[in-house]
């Protein structure tokens, strides 16, 4: 009962509520706009967060999560384009839809399953993150190196890239977060004489470079591409025999996506794929799905929306990202001095709670602004590439150089754009990059403690239950996606 | 859709193996990688009595290793299944591109407002924006409008430059 009122704080704060609807907004605006994101969006306004207090600027970032994860489902169904990477199996139903004139009906049914499914993941986050965090009092170093490790392995499945190439993706990820002083011995690595570089290489200019500057040489090869815009007059309600249809499907998705979004590393993208195939695979009508099936549209938003609860729970009770964006929002935890982990929910209850509620609030206010602003929303996506990109260009740069004041991270963020382009162009996502890039300073330094733990004997590492089930399941992680491909 | 895919891929077996987009990136990789490992033998080694566990050039040279070693595997797995050949990059792509290293040119030696602004009126012309009120929003108005908002709202101190000091002084 205290929890629950800890968690409807954000109603009563007028102050969170205008970040809560700026976040929403905001969140709209970056789902819609292809090549944009959450992930992007967020890394572009860690810096304005500094100006807020902590919990105001997780609330926004998180909600900036929660609206982008569903704002990439309106430009996924009327120009058959994701507006974010969750929202590619959306396509694959809802333009069909949307063809046929239902372009209303494709969106209510998105906007009603995105909102149950990102309903559903917070109640899994209220009851599941205060569990593994008391769970991970019994974590220490050791087991914290394995649980890293299954992180980084679990890179080997997620959407799009080869398992190999996401390895190498990962791992380069972490080379990254080796550059700088040794925060053991304060022995210089990889700073060849640069003392800016004795810092290390920050998260923000690599985030922005790979996923907003990399988007930006794409969209310059994507020029002469046309988009066939299918008209929207306005967001219908599904139906009730539209709601028969689906509501197993919707409550199906939700859990897949949850349980998907707390794995670390996965994200919505994974959480949409298997929740659209699993759509098809339970449906009365599967030949229906890739032609316009309201099924296959709930299957893959209530997962995809799902998975931003789910996620949450590894980045809050662990520390360990659950996707991209929370990898950014764990960034922001960090600037904003707080540690996340057991700790946080013992000596913090109302921060957590307080973001657990804006994630509820949240879903409830991008489902109102959904409903009746999609019609908006979807002309954002008319401002022309030629006019978009040279402007998030000018808050790219600023907002990089704004947290450091170092014009090497603005070029280090070039560089890692002109990186991105070149690695999504021959397959290697730049997801596990960032991901190993949060994660590398955790893996080598609890592996170097273990070390000392254990006296150089690393079998000993066995000798640890929860460890070693980690272990398992690293290997379980690499070798079945493996095994998918081969068998494919 | 999937027989196009595998005339692509068979088109790419009859290339020679340097000209394959798999040798060329793989390559690239292993060759920076390796001169990364090299230059990890210049660091600094702890005296046995302050270290702790590893020493702190083992943990990237391991790291080195793995990935030198995996891009070998995606190498051998491309002998057997080719990549598709991609399209030849676009002009608008190179000029972007070349946007980039001038922008860094111009932040460095002139000033940051003026390499913002060089960079987006550049990049929309040759994206095929030609109206000139568009361009000098894009390239006056709109950076002067972010300039402003993270001068005012975050307290940012932009880098001294030929523009920039106007501003300051």
């Amino acid at each position: 009962m205290e929890n629950l009122s800890l968690m409807m704080a954000p109603l009563f704060s007028s102050k969170l509520l205008i970040v809560l609807l700026l976040g929403t907004l905001f969140g709209l605006i970056l789902g819609v706009l292809p090549g944009l994101g959450p992930t992007t969006g967020g890394a572009l306004i860690l810096p304005f967060t500094m100006t807020l207090d902590p919990l105001s600027a997780i609330v926004l970032l998180t909600t900036i999560y929660c609206a982008g994860t569903y704002g990439g489902a309106i430009t996924a169904v009327l120009i058959n384009t994701p507006g974010t990477p969750a929202a590619a199996a959306t396509c694959l139903d809802g333009y069909p839809l949307a063809q046929k004139g239902e372009a209303g009906r494709a969106l209510g049914m998105a906007t009603v399953s995105s909102v149950v499914g990102g309903i559903f993941s917070v109640i899994v986050l209220v009851f599941f993150a205060p569990f593994l965090a008391k769970l991970a009092y019994e974590f220490g170093q050791p087991e914290y190196f394995a649980l890293a490790i299954f992180g980084l392995t679990m890179l080997a499945s997620i959407g799009d890239g080869s398992p190999i190439k996401n390895l190498i993706a990962g791992a380069f990820g972490i080379l990254i977060s080796t550059i700088g002083k040794d925060f053991m011995t304060s022995i210089d690595r990889f700073t060849y004489g640069i003392n800016e570089l004795s810092e290390g290489i920050g998260f923000i200019p690599v985030v922005v470079g790979l996923f907003a500057m990399s988007e930006m040489l794409i969209q310059s090869t994507l020029l002469n591409q046309i988009f066939k815009r299918v008209a929207l007059k306005a967001v219908k309600l599904p139906t009730l025999e539209d709601y028969k249809t689906t509501w197993k499907t919707i409550l199906r998705s939700s859990g897949i996506g949850s349980f998907i979004g707390v794995l670390p590393a996965e994200g919505g993208t994974v959480a949409s794929l298997i929740g659209y195939s699993e759509a098809k695979r339970w449906s009365k009508k599967p030949d229906e799905f890739g032609k316009g099936s309201i099924e296959g549209i709930a299957g893959a938003e209530a997962a995809n929306n799902a998975a931003t609860g789910g996620a949450m729970v590894p980045t809050l009770a662990l520390g360990i990202p659950g996707s991209a964006t929370t990898a950014v929002i764990l960034t922001g935890l960090i600037i904003h001095g707080v540690r996340p982990g057991p700790d946080l929910f013992r000596e913090q209850p109302e921060f957590l709670y307080g973001i657990f509620g804006a994630m509820l609030i949240a879903n409830i206010m991008f489902f109102i602004l959904g409903f009746f602003g999609a019609k908006i929303f979807a002309r954002i996506t008319l401002v022309p590439n030629k006019l978009l990109w040279p402007m998030i260009f000018a808050v790219s740069v600023c907002g990089t150089y704004s947290l450091s004041q170092s014009m090497l991270d603005v070029w280090i963020m070039l560089l890692f754009g002109a990186i991105g382009f070149f690695m999504r162009r021959y397959g290697f996502s730049v997801v596990p990059v960032i991901i190993g890039l949060i994660l590398g300073e955790l893996v080598e330094g609890t592996l170097r403690q273990s070390i000392v733990i254990f006296d150089g004997n690393w079998l000993l590492f066995l000798t640890r239950p929860i460890a070693l089930t980690f272990f398992i399941l690293s290997l379980i992680a690499l070798i079945f996606p493996l095994l998918k491909k081969k068998r494919t | 859709m999937n027989n196009v895919q595998s005339k692509k891929r068979a088109n790419q077996k009859g290339l020679p193996f340097f000209v394959r987009d798999a040798f060329r990136v793989c390559f690239v990789i292993i060759f920076i990688s390796t001169i990364l490992l090299i230059s990890t033998f210049s660091f600094d080694i702890v005296p046995p009595i302050l270290n702790r566990g590893i020493q702190p050039v083992t943990f990237p040279k391991g790291l080195l290793i793995l990935i030198i070693s995996l891009t070998l595997i995606v190498y051998y797995l491309s002998l057997k299944n080719p990549w598709k050949i991609e399209k030849k990059l676009p002009k608008p792509f190179f000029i972007t591109l070349l946007n980039f290293v001038l922008f860094v040119v111009i932040s460095k030696f002139l000033d940051f407002f003026l390499a913002i602004s060089v960079l987006s009126v550049l990049v929309s012309y040759y994206w095929g924006e030609r109206r000139i009120l568009y361009l000098i929003m894009v390239s006056i108005i709109f950076p002067i409008i972010v300039f402003i908002f993270f001068e005012t709202i975050l307290g940012l101190r932009f880098p001294p430059g030929i523009i920039t000091n106007l501003y300051y002084y």
